[in-house]
C-alpha cells in the first residue's frame, strides 16, 4: 500500500487544499444586508413595546430643583414619566474606576440624573409611550426646574483653584494622572544639538455612526428574565452590567446583538440612557425600546480625543533622535465612563509615544481632567492618533530643523526588523514588527522621489503640495491586561463551538460580534478551510449570551486574532473527531484520511471515501452500525486568549500627498498610501477595507470633526449639517500594501488590522499640509486643519 | 426627532392652494420638495398646525423659453434645471450653479420656488437671481405681484412673500450668446452650503467688462448684488484697479461669524473669488497673483 505522510500539523490547519485563508471572498452576509434583510435593533417590534424619550439638560451644569411631570402624565398615548429618584429603586448607580489605573476616581453616576445634572444632554427624566412622537410631545410638556451652576469647560481651567469642583466628594477636578520616566532623559535633551518643542491640539470628536444606539429591554416577569436587544460589541459585558446593577443574577439576562450599524467603539460601553431603558423594563414590566435620533447621538455618544500635548524632541545632528518628552492633558466630561474607564486613551498615549523609535529616553505625564461637557471615552484607535500625531509631528519638526529628509529621519531611528523582541521606551513588549520593510515598501509605492520632484516643480508655479510621512504601531489582540486585571468583567478570551449536523453542514457559535468589519466572513473562512468544508456550509451564530460561548466580543482590534484562533482550534478538533469516526466506518486510521471539499478523501491520492453527509447520516440516525465503544462528538469548543505578550503590536507607516490652497485655507486631498503589518491575512479585502475606512475616519479627525462647545458648556453643532464627517468626494484613492509577520502566539498568525487606518491618517496629512506650507516658515500643530486654522496660520486674515 | 402633529391638505389646484393659505396663514406651511422644511419640523423647530401640499401642481412645473424670456415654474426641480436644453442655453450659469446644491437626491426632490422661499443667506440660486436679473412672480389673495430679485431677499429667512403668497414662477432674461458666466463656491465639502460663494454674469468686450453682476451668497444676511462691480466696467484691469475694487467690495460685504468661517475670513475669500472671477472671465491669469489681500 501507499505510505502514508503525516499531515505536517504546524501548516496544514490553514494551508490545505481549497483554503480560504488569504483569499477574497464575499462575506456570507452581504445579500442579507444588500437586499434590506437585515434586522437592526430599530427594527424589532415586541408586543405591548412602549418608546422612551429622555428629557435632557440644556444647561451644562445645573441642580435640578424639581420636576412637574403632571401635564406629561395626561398627553396622549403616555404610560409613564419617570424621574432619576423614582428609576434608582430599580438600578443602581456606577464608577467607572479600574483598580490598575491607579488614582483614578471617579463619582457615582446615575441612569437618570438625580438632583443635578453634569452635562448639556444628561437626561434628568423619562417619558414611556406608545410611540416615539407621543412621548417627544409628552416630553417638551414636563417642566423641569434649574438653577445654573458654574460650568467647568476649558480643560486647561479645570485644575485651578480658582475653578469650580465638578464633584465636591472628590476634592478636585483631577481624574487620574500618569507619569512615566525612562532612561534619562535630562542628559539626553542636554547632548542633543537641537531640542524642539511644540503644543499640539486635537478636535474633541465622536464616532457618528450610521444606525445610532439602541436597546430593546423585555422584563418578562413570568420568567424573571431581562432580554436585552441592543447594537453592541460586547454582549457578555452587557450581559454582566446590567445584571450587576438591576440585581439580578447573569443568567437572568440575556443580550441579543443582531446587526449592526457601525460600532467603531462607541458602542462598547455602558450608556446611562441604555441601563435606564433595562431599569424602565423592569419598572413597567413591559418591552421597552429606546433608539437614540441624532441630537441625542451627538449629545450622549462618547466623544473622543479633546487633547492639548506638549512635546519635544531631541535630535543630533546625524539624524539620531534622543529623547522624547510629553506632557498630555485632556478633559472627559463629568464622569469616567464605565466600565471601561476614561483613563485608557491617556493611558494609550503615555504607552504609545515613540514607540516605533529606537531611543529609549522618554518622559511622559498625562493628566486627565472632569469638566461639563459629554462623556469622553475610547473610540477606534484609542489613544493612536494621539500618540502618532505628536510622535511623528515631532520627527517631522526635527527633520526640518536639522535638514534631514523625512524619510531618511525614519530610517535612522525605526526600531531594526531584527531587533525583536524588544520593547518601547514605555515598557510595551513587541514580539515581531517590520517597520523598515514598511517603510521600504511605502517609498516604492508612493514614488517618493518622483512626487518630490513633482513637488518642487510646482511650486515654482505657486502650487503648494507637501508629503507627509507617519509610522505608528498598533495594539490589537489584547489579554487580560486592558481590562480583566484591573477587575472589569470583560473577557479577553474567546470561545468557538463548532458542530456538524445532520446534512454535514457546519453551525459555528463565536463570542466575537459583527458591526460590519466581517467577523461572520473570517470565522466562516477559517473553519471551512480548517474543516474542508466550502464556505456556504458554514452557518455562523454571533451575537446571542444564550447561543454563544462567553468571550469579550469585538473591539481592540481582536476578533480575528482572538477569535479567529479559537474557531481554528475548535475546527481542528472537530476535524480530528470526524476522521475518528470516517475510520471507523471506513476500517481506516485517521491519519489516512482528511477532509476535502466536504467529504472524507484518503490523504495519499486524495480519492473520495465518504460524503460528510453520509458520515452524519450514520452518526445522527445509524450509529448502531458503527463498531462498538465509538461516541461520536461532532461538535467541539476552544476557547483562546494570547498569555505571552499582553498585546499583539502590529506597525506600519502611512503617507498623504495634498494640495494647500494658499489662497483659501483648503486642503485637497490628493492621495494616500498605507502600509501595515497585521500578520496572517485572512481575507485580504477586508483587511484593505478595514485600513480604508480607518483611514477616512483619520481624514475626518485631520480635516472635518469636532465638537464644538461654547465657553458655557453648550454643544452647538449637534447635527450632520455642521458637524462635518468626511465623505466620499474630498477622500483621495488610499492605496494599501502588506508585510506579514505572523504573531507565533497563535496558529493563525492574525493580528489585528481594525485601527491601523485612524492611528496613523491625521499625522500624515498634518505633516504633509506642514510640508507644502514650507516656504512661508509655518508649522500648525492642530486638527481639525480648518481652512479657518491654516488661514491664520499663513497670516492672511 | 420626530416632527409635532400637525394637519395636511393636497391643494388641488394654485386656487386651492391659495384659499388654504388665505384661510390659515402663518399658521400653515407651503410643502414643496420638503428638504428644507421637513428636517425644520422633525428638529422641532417649527410646528406648522397646517401643511399645504402644492406637489402635484404640475401647472408650477417646467421651463419654458419665449420672446426672450425664461420662465421656471416654482415646483420645477434642481435636478430639472440640470437636465432642461433651455437653462443650458438662455441660462448656463444656473446650471452650473445647480450642480453645487446638496446632493443628486436632494436635488430630486427639492424646487427652485423653495430655495427661493427659503432663501438661506449661503443658497446658491438667490445669488443667481440677482446676477440674472430674474423677477419673481408671487399670486396671493389680492391676484399677483412681480418682484424684482434684488427686492425679494429679505434677510435671513426672509423674503418679500407674505404668508399668503404662493411663488409661482421665476422670470430670466434669456442671456445674450456671447454673455459669459462664473460661478464658484467655497465649502467645507462637496454640496455644503457655501461659506462664501460666487455668481456672475458678464458682456466682455475687447478685453474689458461692457457688463458684469456679480452675486455673491453666504457674505451677510442676504445674497448681494456687488456694486463695487461698476468699477470694473469699461475700463483696462490692472492689478491696482483690481485691488481698488477688492477694496470697495470689501466696504459692502456685512459678513456674519459662524461655525465655519469667522466675518473677516469670508471677506477675505469674497476678495479671492472677485479676484478669480475677474482673472477667468477676461482670461487673464496675470491677475491672480497678486491675490494675497
Ligand atoms: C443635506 C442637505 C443639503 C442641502 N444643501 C443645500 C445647498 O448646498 N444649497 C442650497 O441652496 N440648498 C441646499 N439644501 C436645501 C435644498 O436646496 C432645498 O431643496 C431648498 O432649500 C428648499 O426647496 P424645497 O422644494 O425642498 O422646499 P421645502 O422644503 O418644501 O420648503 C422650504 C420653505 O419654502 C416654502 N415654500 C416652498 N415652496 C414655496 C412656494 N412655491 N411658495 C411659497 N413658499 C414656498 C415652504 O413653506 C418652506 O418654508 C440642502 C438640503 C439638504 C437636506
Amino acid at each position: 500500500m501507499t505510505s502514508v505522510q503525516p499531515i505536517p500539523e504546524a501548516l496544514s490547519a490553514l494551508d490545505r487544499p481549497n483554503s480560504y485563508i488569504g483569499k477574497t471572498v464575499p462575506r456570507p452576509n452581504l445579500d442579507r444586508l444588500m437586499q434590506g434583510r437585515g434586522l437592526y435593533v430599530s427594527d424589532i417590534e415586541l408586543p405591548r413595546m412602549a418608546h422612551v424619550v429622555f428629557v435632557r439638560s440644556p444647561h451644562a451644569h445645573a441642580t435640578i430643583n424639581g420636576i412637574d411631570v403632571s401635564t406629561a402624565r395626561q398627553m396622549p398615548g403616555v404610560i409613564a414619566v419617570v424621574s432619576g429618584r423614582e428609576l434608582s429603586t430599580v438600578i443602581t448607580p456606577w464608577v467607572g474606576v479600574l483598580s490598575h489605573l491607579k488614582g483614578l476616581k471617579s463619582a457615582p453616576q446615575n441612569a437618570i440624573a438625580i438632583d443635578r445634572a453634569c452635562w448639556q444632554g444628561e437626561a434628568v427624566a423619562a417619558v414611556v409611550a406608545n410611540s416615539r412622537a407621543q412621548a417627544e410631545d409628552a416630553a417638551e410638556r414636563v417642566s423641569v426646574e434649574y438653577q445654573e451652576l458654574d460650568a467647568v469647560t476649558d480643560m486647561r481651567a479645570a485644575l485651578s483653584p480658582a475653578s469650580a469642583v465638578i464633584h465636591a466628594s472628590l476634592g478636585d477636578n483631577l481624574a487620574f494622572e500618569r507619569n512615566h520616566d525612562a532612561g534619562a532623559v535630562d542628559q539626553a535633551f542636554a547632548e542633543s544639538d537641537e531640542v524642539i518643542e511644540a503644543e499640539f491640539i486635537f478636535g474633541r470628536h465622536t464616532g457618528v455612526t450610521l444606525e445610532p444606539r439602541a436597546v430593546v429591554a423585555d422584563w418578562n416577569p413570568a420568567e424573571a428574565r431581562l432580554t436585552i436587544y441592543q447594537g453592541t460589541q460586547a454582549p457578555h459585558m452587557v450581559q454582566n452590567i446590567a445584571a450587576l446593577h438591576l440585581g439580578l443574577k447573569e443568567s437572568q439576562v440575556r443580550v441579543v446583538c443582531k446587526d449592526v450599524g457601525g460600532s467603531f467603539g462607541i458602542k462598547v460601553h455602558i450608556y446611562a440612557d441604555e441601563m435606564a431603558t433595562y431599569a424602565l423594563s423592569k419598572l413597567l414590566r413591559r418591552p421597552v425600546k429606546f433608539v437614540a435620533d441624532r441630537v441625542e447621538s451627538f449629545n450622549t455618544d462618547i466623544h473622543a480625543r479633546d487633547h492639548r500635548c506638549k512635546g519635544k524632541i531631541g535630535v543630533k545632528r546625524d539624524g539620531t533622535i534622543t529623547a522624547f518628552e510629553i506632557d498630555d492633558l485632556t478633559g472627559i466630561g463629568p464622569y469616567s465612563m464605565y466600565p471601561r474607564t476614561s483613563a485608557i486613551e491617556a493611558n494609550q498615549v503615555v504607552n504609545l509615544v515613540g514607540g516605533p523609535y529606537v531611543t529609549r529616553n522618554y518622559r511622559a505625564r498625562a493628566r486627565v481632567v472632569f469638566q461639563n461637557k459629554n462623556v469622553m471615552c475610547q473610540y477606534r484607535a484609542v489613544g493612536h492618533p494621539i500618540a502618532c500625531s505628536v510622535t511623528e509631528g515631532l520627527v517631522d519638526l526635527a527633520a526640518m530643523k536639522i535638514g534631514v529628509d523625512p524619510v531618511e529621519i525614519r530610517r535612522r531611528n525605526l526600531i531594526a526588523d531584527d531587533a525583536y523582541p524588544c520593547a518601547s521606551p514605555s515598557g510595551l513588549r513587541f514580539e515581531q514588527l517590520s517597520h523598515h520593510a514598511a517603510l521600504t515598501k511605502l517609498v516604492r509605492m508612493m514614488d517618493y522621489e518622483a512626487l518630490r520632484a513633482e513637488q518642487s516643480s510646482m511650486r515654482a508655479r505657486n502650487i503648494h503640495r507637501g508629503i507627509g510621512i507617519a509610522s505608528f504601531i498598533e495594539v490589537t489582540n489584547p489579554s487580560a491586561a486592558f481590562y480583566g486585571v484591573g477587575g472589569a468583567k470583560i473577557s479577553s478570551q474567546d470561545g468557538v463551538a463548532v458542530r456538524l449536523d445532520a446534512q454535514g453542514s457546519v453551525i459555528c457559535q463565536t463570542s466575537i460580534t459583527e458591526q460590519g468589519q466581517g467577523s461572520e466572513s473570517l470565522t466562516a473562512q477559517i473553519v471551512g478551510s480548517v474543516l474542508g468544508v466550502s464556505m456556504d456550509r458554514v452557518r455562523v451564530i454571533l451575537g446571542d449570551t444564550d447561543n454563544t460561548p462567553y468571550g469579550g466580543g469585538t473591539w481592540a482590534s481582536r476578533g480575528a486574532g482572538i477569535g479567529g484562533e479559537a474557531a481554528l482550534q475548535a475546527t481542528k478538533v472537530l476535524r480530528r473527531n470526524i476522521l475518528d469516526v470516517a475510520a471507523a466506518i471506513l476500517q481506516s486510521t485517521a491519519v489516512e484520511l482528511d477532509i476535502v471539499n466536504n467529504a472524507v478523501v484518503t490523504v495519499a491520492d486524495g480519492a473520495p471515501r465518504i460524503e460528510l453527509s453520509e458520515l452524519a447520516r450514520i452518526v445522527y440516525f445509524r450509529p448502531d452500525t458503527l463498531p462498538p465503544g465509538i461516541q461520536p462528538e461532532l461538535m467541539a469548543t476552544r476557547h483562546f486568549v494570547p498569555r505571552e505578550y499582553p498585546f499583539a503590536f502590529t506597525n506600519g507607516v502611512q503617507a498623504s500627498w495634498l494640495e494647500v490652497d494658499i489662497e483659501t485655507g483648503f486642503v485637497k486631498l490628493l492621495k494616500h498610501w498605507v502600509v501595515e503589518d497585521c500578520g496572517t491575512i485572512i481575507n485580504p479585502q477586508l483587511v484593505d477595507e478595514q485600513i480604508r475606512g480607518g483611514v477616512v475616519q483619520g481624514l475626518g479627525a485631520a480635516l472635518f470633526e469636532k465638537c464644538v462647545y461654547d465657553e458655557r458648556g453648550q454643544l452647538t453643532n449637534a447635527n450632520m449639517a455642521d458637524y462635518l464627517v468626511p465623505m466620499s468626494g474630498e477622500m483621495p484613492d488610499i492605496d494599501v500594501g502588506h508585510v506579514v509577520s505572523p504573531t507565533l502566539e497563535s496558529e493563525l498568525g492574525a493580528k489585528g488590522a481594525g485601527e491601523a487606518g485612524t492611528a496613523g491618517a491625521a499625522a500624515a496629512v498634518t505633516n504633509a499640509v506642514n510640508d507644502a506650507l514650507k516656504p512661508f516658515g509655518t508649522i500648525i500643530t492642530e486638527i481639525p486643519l480648518t481652512p479657518q486654522v491654516i488661514l491664520t496660520a499663513l497670516g492672511r486674515i | 426627532m420626530k416632527a409635532s402633529a400637525f394637519d395636511y391638505a393636497r391643494a388641488t389646484s394654485v386656487a386651492n392652494a391659495l384659499e388654504l393659505l388665505t384661510a390659515h396663514g402663518e399658521r400653515a406651511r407651503v410643502l414643496a420638495g420638503g428638504q428644507s422644511l421637513l428636517p425644520a419640523m422633525n428638529l422641532r423647530l417649527i410646528a406648522p398646525e397646517l401643511i399645504i401640499d402644492i406637489g402635484e401642481l404640475d401647472e408650477l412645473r417646467g421651463v419654458a423659453a419665449r420672446g426672450g424670456v425664461l420662465t421656471i415654474g416654482a415646483l420645477t426641480r434642481h435636478a430639472d434645471l440640470q437636465k432642461s436644453p433651455e437653462i443650458a442655453v438662455h441660462a448656463p450659469l444656473l446650471m452650473d450653479a445647480v450642480a453645487h446644491v446638496a446632493h443628486p437626491a436632494i436635488r430630486n426632490r427639492g424646487t427652485i420656488g423653495g430655495s427661493l422661499a427659503q432663501a438661506d443667506p449661503a443658497s446658491e440660486l438667490p445669488a443667481c437671481m440677482l446676477a440674472l436679473g430674474a423677477t419673481i412672480i408671487a399670486r396671493g389673495p389680492g391676484g399677483e405681484r412681480r418682484i424684482a430679485a434684488d427686492e425679494f431677499f429679505a434677510g435671513i429667512y426672509e423674503t418679500a412673500l407674505t404668508p399668503q403668497e404662493l411663488l409661482v414662477a421665476v422670470e430670466l432674461p434669456a442671456q445674450p450668446k456671447d454673455s459669459m458666466h462664473y460661478f464658484q463656491e467655497f465649502s467645507r465639502r462637496h454640496g455644503d452650503y457655501a461659506i462664501v460663494g460666487l455668481a456672475a454674469q458678464a458682456l466682455v468686450r475687447d478685453g474689458r467688462f461692457a457688463d458684469l453682476r456679480l452675486g455673491f451668497f453666504a457674505v451677510g444676511d442676504r445674497p448681494l448684488l456687488a456694486r463695487s462691480a461698476g468699477k470694473l466696467l469699461d475700463v483696462a484691469v490692472t492689478p491696482a484697479v483690481l485691488s481698488e475694487v477688492s477694496s470697495a467690495l470689501d466696504e459692502e460685504l456685512s459678513s456674519l461669524g459662524d461655525q465655519q468661517a469667522t466675518p473677516a475670513m469670508r471677506r477675505h475669500l469674497a476678495r479671492v473669488l472677485l479676484t478669480r472671477c475677474v482673472s477667468s472671465l477676461l482670461a487673464r491669469t496675470d491677475l491672480c497673483a497678486g491675490v494675497s489681500a
